[in-house]
């Protein structure tokens, strides 16, 4: 028996997020009594792929292959199944990541799984089944799934698990590929990463603005104020229907949902779509000409004022506690 | 060139979500419900790519007849005919594996979904499908462009895009810039009413997760208003009281 991770990186380097699955692997492994094994897929360093340890992983599969450098849902399948066949993974537990969603739910097929993604915290172990709590109805609710296959797949959510060192030594074994040829029907032309820019749906901090920024000319306020912070940016929909910012940074029912610690919305009035994908936000603060507008009623701190005029200021006070603190 | 549509009906976007007095049920009763907004842009994706009799498209739904409004919305915004699978859609394995069984001699060239549907948020459906049948699947793509037999996809990744390319039949679940939403116009929909809509019977399989209850999430304290003109208040309060910065 053991528990399997997953560990997606990005050239060659693990995220947060990833550190956060094996943490959140670590305590499953624990629950259960057993070992926990990673699978890393691609080029990676034998330090990184050590480092793992740091989290509780006792053994790190690797494989790679020159066909294995780029994300294939098909192939990536075939190898993980095969690796949670070997080492008889009981659980298998991957990101809610992008990629995560494209081989989830595929190898929860591949291995007759029980699957439950947009995970939120720890299982109860229920003798042979698993319960454990998800996100649904678009950030609205959760809902705690029950789990009744041999093995359960688990896509954790970004920002859901906190990142927690338990060292141990970690071996690291190369696996040879068990991806079919018949899997590679896909290929990667081109990727394309905003090297410089915080990636949203794992950020820490967001800075988030709506329409009350009345237009594109005026954004640099929102990413001053995102660069004294190191935070994201991020928008409502009708600003990046207008095409006043990409529609990356959409965040909300029908975008990208976030629960970073810290979730500053300016000029965004609260409409309940809005607020499905960031009400799970840790502190929300709200900055609003408007004292009646409904996002002050689902805000930890709110500043009345005219955006244009208080998020300057704002920025300038957090350079200030950055240069003292 | 054949497109299958996966389309599912969800409450509102505007929806107070409640639930019985045990939590074990979602509280349907004064709901209204849509079409899977995600869905409609994967229907539109698929009407533009056929505009010009290049194409048909086919939308399957599982669900019970209730949902025949927004099979009929489907039809009405230009999909040709419909199939509705007759059961309650208990999860995305179960759904999956009823559009597979359904879809797998019918030889399409493409499946279109919604990157998840905005009541039950898997996001599973489309990956599902492509181990079904044995085809690649690109989930949450962003944009997509024919060339012949040869798909370009962008499919979104933390930080930036992917471009992926595939020959042949695949699956993709479809987010917002794939195409613009479609309004039904007059004509569609009085022809709605009498495009096919084939009813199926649903095949038996074990399920292997069961949601055992729903939780709201715990309200907010009240707000704490900070003075405009006292903005490193908010820094200190950040810092000291919430510990986030
Ligand atoms: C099917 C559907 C799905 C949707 N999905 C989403 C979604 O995913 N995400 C989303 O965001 N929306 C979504 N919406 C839209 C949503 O209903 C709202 O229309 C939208 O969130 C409003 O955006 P906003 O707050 O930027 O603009 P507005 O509602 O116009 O609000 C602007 C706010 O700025 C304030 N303001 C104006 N000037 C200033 C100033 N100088 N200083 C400070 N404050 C100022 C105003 O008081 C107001 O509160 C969806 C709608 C539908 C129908």
């Amino acid at each position: 028996m053991s528990v399997l991770v997953y560990v997606e990186h990005a050239e060659g380097k693990f995220k947060k997020s990833t550190f956060e699955v094996v943490s959140y692997a670590k305590a499953i492994a624990q629950q259960l009594n057993t070992n926990l094994v990673a699978l890393a897929i691609g080029n990676l360093s034998a330090e990184q792929l050590s480092s793992l340890g740091t989290y509780g992983a006792q053994k790190v599969l690797h494989v790679n292959d020159a066909q294995l450098g780029t994300f294939n849902a098909q192939a990536y399948t075939s190898i993980l199944s095969d690796a949670a066949q070997k080492e008889g993974a009981t659980v298998v537990v991957l990101a809610n990541s992008f990629s995560g969603k494209g081989l989830a739910p595929r190898l929860a097929v591949r291995l007759k799984a029980g699957l439950a993604s947009g995970v939120v915290a720890l299982p109860t172990i229920q003798g042979a089944s698993l319960s454990v709590k998800r996100t649904a109805y678009s950030g609205k609710a959760f809902a705690h799934v029950k789990l009744s296959g041999a093995i359960n797949v688990l896509a954790l959510n970004a920002n859901a698990y906190p990142v927690s060192e338990q060292p141990v030594n970690a071996e690291v074994v190369s696996l040879a590929s068990s991806a079919k040829p018949t899997d590679f029907k896909t290929s990667v032309k081109e990727i394309v990463r905003a090297s410089d820019k915080i990636s949203l749906p794992e950020a820490d901090l967001v800075v988030s603005a709506g329409r009350g920024m009345k237009g594109p000319e005026n954004w640099h306020l929102i990413e001053e104020l995102a660069e004294s912070l190191g935070a994201a940016t991020a928008c409502s929909k009708p600003v990046s229907d207008a095409g006043w910012r990409p529609h990356e940074e959409h965040v909300g029912q029908t975008g990208i949902s976030v629960s970073p610690n810290l979730y500053i919305a300016v000029g965004i009035s609260g409409a309940i779509q809005h607020l499905a994908g960031v009400s799970s936000s840790k502190t929300i603060v709200v900055i609003n000409k408007d004292p009646e507008a409904p996002f002050f009623k689902v805000a930890d701190y709110g500043i009345v004022g005219d955006a244009m005029e208080v998020v300057p200021q704002l920025t300038a006070a957090m350079k200030a506690y950055s240069q003292n603190g | 060139m054949k497109i299958l549509v996966c389309i599912s009906n969800v409450p509102d976007t505007t929806t107070k979500i409640t639930f019985n007095s045990d939590n074990t049920e979602f509280n349907a009763s004064g709901v209204q419900f849509i079409l899977n907004p995600y869905d409609e842009i994967a229907l539109s994706k698929a009407i533009d790519l056929c505009e010009g009799g290049k194409g048909t498209i086919t939308v399957i739904h599982v669900g019970e007849a209730s949902t025949e409004p927004t099979i009929r919305k489907a039809l009405a915004i230009g999909a040709d005919d419909a199939v509705r699978i007759d059961a309650a859609p208990s999860d995305a394995y179960f759904v999956a594996y009823q559009i597979a069984a359904y879809a797998k001699d019918k030889n399409f060239d493409m499946i279109l979904t919604g990157r998840e549907s905005i009541d039950y948020n898997g996001a599973q459906v489309a990956a599902m499908l492509g181990e079904f049948l044995d085809l690649p699947s690109i989930s949450i793509i962003k944009k997509l462009d024919l060339n012949g037999n040869k798909a370009t996809l962008s499919r979104e990744i933390e930080g930036g895009k992917e471009v992926v390319e595939v020959d042949g039949p695949f699956i993709a679940s479809c987010a917002e810039g794939v195409a613009e939403w479609k309004i039904p116009n007059m004509r569609g929909i009085m022809s709605a009413r009498t495009k096919p809509l084939e009813v199926l019977a649903a095949q038996s399989l074990e399920t292997l997760s069961v949601v055992e209850k729903f939780e709201t999430p715990t309200p907010r304290g009240a707000v704490k208003m900070v003075d405009a003109a006292n903005v490193a208040k908010l820094v200190d309060l950040l810092h000291n009281e919430a510990k986030v910065i």
